[in-house]
């Protein structure tokens, strides 16, 4: 499988405060890989500076995404290039819909017009299988939004957008078991009909259930401490992280 | 796909500007015998004459308002020349319009406009309307829409408007009320009958050409019991290295149960010291809607005003300030509550940008006989520079136990986060904070009129793009 995404020996500096401290990983093209690891280890860090945030500073190491370079881009030019990222706390901004929003950002990312008509049959679609309220389309962005309306809204951009490569950081929290199953399928629509790569942060297995997990790494205090493939989730699950912090 | 590089504000729809071909002007300064001299042009009744030497004699003996607001220094009153009047006379057929002022408004889309979605346009060039027309069956329902001048000629209004002329702004108010008084010439005369709703807005449109010079127009709108008017105001000016004033004067009367909106647009090139007078008076079971976008003028002070006088009255205020580099906009409004059951609802907006300073002033007074009044006041500025400045200054004065006065002040930055939120779906950052802003502004902006709103988004979007980087 060719490589979607490579990081190396990432150090990654927040508030002055050195938080990453030489990440290596390296993701195949339509891989799903769980990165799981206990809190303040580093794991929404990594989701960030991997998607540009500028609070989040590169002081070492390289992303290269398809064989670019993309270390030194804005977030905008990331996402331009493919990558994407599901937040934990989708930010509210008022006067702007959720419908022209993701319009606006699908023109941005490829240059083109997206014909109306076109958006909106797709957005219905999309809106159905996310069990989401037609009415939110034309609600302002993730304002007055429950914890559980912000996640799916985040998936449903994941759809309509089609990233290379997304990074999904906490979906499942906060959600409840409803909500849990039908975001997962919702990620499993972009798993498996779009052959979309994934880079999952969560606690919990539950979002994992309607996914195929080809590999699972565990960070701790900065740095990957650990590499196995999907059995190491449960493995996780039942006696916690202890064995991998020293 | 949206494009977006453009250095600055592109002013080229207003800074183009014609050759002075007006007719006649006078000396720059202002005595007895200049007033005179506009009087005897304007063949002005004779109470009007007296009217105007006495607002004279008050413009000289007040004193510049003590230094509360932003500094008005830069402007020479010596140097201002109070009347132009351009080489035509007032036409009601677009083509006999010269071409040059012809096309100055066509330009902005006046006409076009009028076509459109208009019952009514005055287009004043200078100091003098040089266009005036009103729809056919407006005028049937008898809607009076017109130049002041020609209507204190009319013997069916010039009573009326003797009776109303600077009753509600009086001359004493302040200095440029005053000087207003003076030399006032243009603006419009709206009569709306009894019973009548006029269904589609009126609009003014304000253009100063000249160089150097003053606007002094004045608006008179009487709204008659049981009616309904909205009109629009819009102003703008082309760029001069020498400083302009506009110091026009605007009186609204509503009747009982009547309701009057009035949207303006204010967006004047940034030499303009803008030293307007808003006011409005309404009566029992009426409701004065005020809609003010500023975003032009170098000095603007203007705090549109309400007097709530019969029981039940209402004001709405909904307005927009945005100041860039080198202006100074101090906006509000102030309310009176002045008889029971009266409501008044403000709700503000104002951005500041490269070094822009923006001030929010307010004023609600509830009089011991305004029983059971609400008044709810809330205003959110947003700096999107640390060059730039945004002040709140909100007064309430209530005498009496039994009112309900709300006030809500909000001042921010754009947050970072959310930048970031929306770069990382692939928007440019330029972009990004140009649609947080205007998401901010959103609520205001859709009370504007369409076409308004339409060039206010893009302001935003072209200012912005210029603070990146």
């Amino acid at each position: 499988m060719s490589e979607m995404l490579k990081i190396n020996d990432l150090h990654v500096t927040a508030a002055g405060k050195e938080i990453l401290h030489g990440v290596d990983l390296e993701i195949g093209k339509g891989e799903t890989h769980v990165l799981m690891g206990p809190n303040g280890a580093g794991k929404s860090t990594l989701g960030y500076a991997l998607m540009g945030h500028p609070k989040y500073e590169i002081t070492q190491g390289s992303i290269i995404y398809e064989g670019k370079d993309i270390t030194a881009e804005t977030a905008d030019k990331r996402a331009q290039d493919g990558l994407f990222l599901s937040f934990q706390n989708p930010l509210e901004i008022p006067g702007i819909s959720l419908s022209n929003f993701i319009r606006n950002s699908m023109e941005q990312r490829t240059g083109e017009r997206v014909k109306l008509w076109d958006f909106k049959k797709a957005i219905a679609k999309e809106m159905e299988t996310l069990n989401m309220d037609p009415a939110y389309a034309d609600r302002d962005l993730n304002v007055g939004f429950s914890g559980g309306e912000k996640k799916k809204a985040e998936i449903l951009q994941l759809l309509m957008l089609n990233p290379g490569l997304a990074i999904l950081d906490e979906t499942d929290s906060g959600l409840d078991v409803d909500a849990v199953r039908t975001v997962s399928e919702g990620i499993s629509i972009f798993q498996k009909e779009k052959q979309g790569t994934l880079l999952i942060i969560t606690h919990s297995t539950k979002i994992l259930e309607s996914l195929k997990v080809d590999k699972t790494h565990v960070l701790a205090d900065g740095k990957i401490v650990a590499n196995g493939g999907p059995e190491m989730v449960d493995e996780i699950n039942e006696n916690g992280f202890e064995k991998y912090i020293k | 796909m949206k494009k977006t590089q453009v250095g600055d504000i592109d002013r080229s729809l207003y800074d183009f500007r014609y050759e002075e071909k007006d007719s006649y002007r006078v000396e720059n300064g202002l005595t007895p015998e200049i007033v005179n001299e506009i009087s005897d042009k304007k063949n002005d009744p004779e109470w009007m004459r007296k009217f105007r030497l006495s607002c004279l004699d008050i413009y000289n003996k007040s004193r510049m308002a003590d230094n509360w607001g932003p500094s008005i220094e830069g402007l020479d009153m010596d140097n201002i020349v109070t009347y132009v009047k351009p080489n035509t006379n007032m036409k009601d057929d677009w083509k006999n319009v010269p071409d040059d002022i012809k096309n100055t408004f066509e330009k902005l889309g006046i006409p076009q406009a009028e076509r459109e979605s208009l019952a009514g346009v005055g287009a004043q060039y200078d100091s003098e309307l040089v266009y005036h027309n009103v729809k056919k069956e407006v005028a049937e329902q008898g809607v009076v829409y017109t130049d002041l001048e020609s209507a204190m000629h009319d013997e069916r209004y010039a009573k009326m408007i003797e009776e109303h002329f600077m009753k509600l702004v009086p001359p004493t108010d302040h200095k440029f009320a005053a000087l207003h008084g003076a030399v006032w010439s243009g603006g419009s005369f709206v009569y709306v009958p009894e019973g009548v709703h006029l269904e589609i807005p009126l609009q003014s449109y304000f253009r100063l050409n000249a160089k150097g010079a003053g606007q002094f127009e004045h608006t008179l709108i009487i709204v008659s019991d049981n009616a309904y008017l909205h009109f629009i105001e819009g102003c703008s000016a082309p760029k001069y290295n020498v400083a302009n004033l506009h110091a026009g004067c605007v009186e609204l009367f509503v009747g009982k149960n009547s309701k009057l909106r009035y949207s303006t647009i204010e967006n004047w090139s940034k030499n303009m010291y803008n030293l307007n007078t808003k006011r409005a008076i309404v009566d029992e079971g009426g409701t004065i809607e005020w809609v003010s976008g500023s975003f032009g003028s170098h000095v603007s002070y203007l705090y549109p005003m309400s007097i709530l006088n019969g029981k039940g009255s209402r004001c709405e205020f909904t307005g927009i300030t945005f100041a860039g580099a080198g202006q100074n906009l101090d906006t509000g409004t102030k309310v009176v509550h002045n008889a029971p059951e009266t409501s008044s609802y403000v709700n503000t907006k104002s951005i500041s940008k490269s070094g822009g300073i923006s001030t929010f002033r307010s004023e609600v007074i509830v009089n011991p006989n305004a029983k059971g009044t609400k008044s709810s006041v809330s205003c959110e500025s947003l700096m999107l520079d640390s060059a730039s400045r945004s002040d709140t200054i909100p007064a309430i004065d209530v005498r009496t136990a039994d009112a309900d006065v709300g006030h809500e002040a909000k001042i921010g930055r754009i947050s970072d986060d959310a930048v970031f939120y929306l770069m990382s779906r692939g928007i440019s950052e330029a972009e990004a904070r140009a649609m947080i802003v205007r998401g901010f502004a959103d609520n205001v902006s859709k009370e504007l009129p369409l076409e308004y709103a339409v060039e206010m988004n893009n302001l935003i979007r072209l200012e912005m793009v210029g603070t990146v980087g």
